[in-house]
């Protein structure tokens, strides 16, 4: 609570001192609250894949995934200090273009390789292959 | 980041090297994988998981491994010159450099190994 007390009032000084400085940071309470959220995070998919707590493995790499995403998303705030106010918003602009990008890529990867098979020349059996 | 606003050099350096330190722990530990299952003969031309593993995880220690010359070469820096603007912002570019190869990790660390282990 001292850390927080102290960081606050600085941070609040920090802001008018740096008024022109477009980009963001972050401030000591924000980074130990990035760092305990990404501790979680990362010790619950682990826990939930070491001990194999659920029984389902589907439900377990849904859930895993979630949680990756979740982290992701803490460490673009926390650490990386993405919001929609610094340099009037291009910053997420660019994140928004970047996201599409990667979607487009990935799934675009995906759907061609799940057609290749179907797509490929007749050839023989692979696995009579040496 | 937070020691640099308040422009107290030798808290950054500080940090830097405890950063720094981690990396090299963090490639250590990744280089004992890697030279333990080369030993017990999963190299990446065992499999296409291997293949896609050692190229996947490789990738990611690469560039850790250019932080790390980053950061030795931003410490050399601020030494010289202090925390003057253009290593202020040298400094902000590696930190994000620095965060961002976390961010990847944490994919890597959920397909590889995780969603690895549940097949």
């Amino acid at each position: 609570m001292t850390s927080d007390s102290h960081a606050l009032p600085s941070n609040a000084g920090d802001h008018g001192h740096h008024a022109h400085d477009a980009a963001a940071h972050g401030t000591l309470s924000s980074y130990l609250i990035g760092f305990g959220l990404s501790v979680v995070l990362t010790a619950v998919p682990f826990w939930l894949v070491m001990t194999g707590a659920i029984a389902d493995k589907q439900v377990t790499a849904l859930i895993v995934l979630l949680l990756a995403a979740v982290q992701i998303v803490v460490h673009m705030i926390y650490f990386l200090h993405m919001n929609t106010r610094s340099e009037n918003g291009w910053t997420m602009m660019a994140l928004i273009f970047t996201v599409i990008m990667v979607v487009i890529a990935l799934t675009g990867s995906l759907w061609v390789m799940h057609h290749l098979n179907t797509n490929m020349m007749p050839m023989h059996d692979m696995s009579q292959m040496p | 980041m937070l020691t640099m606003e308040k422009s107290k050099i030798g808290a950054t350096q500080a940090w830097l090297a405890i950063t720094g330190l981690f990396g090299l722990a963090f490639l250590g530990i990744e280089l004992t994988e890697f030279a333990h299952m080369i030993h017990e003969g999963a190299t990446p031309q065992r499999s296409a998981f291997l293949s896609s593993f050692f190229t996947l995880v490789g990738t990611h220690g690469l560039h850790v491994t250019f932080g790390l010359v980053w950061l030795t070469t931003l410490m050399v820096q601020v030494a010289r010159f202090g925390l003057i603007e253009a290593n202020r912002r040298r400094l902000m570019c590696l930190s994000m450099f620095w965060h961002f190869l976390d961010v990847v990790w944490i994919g890597v660390f959920t397909f590889v190994y995780l969603m690895g282990m549940l097949r």
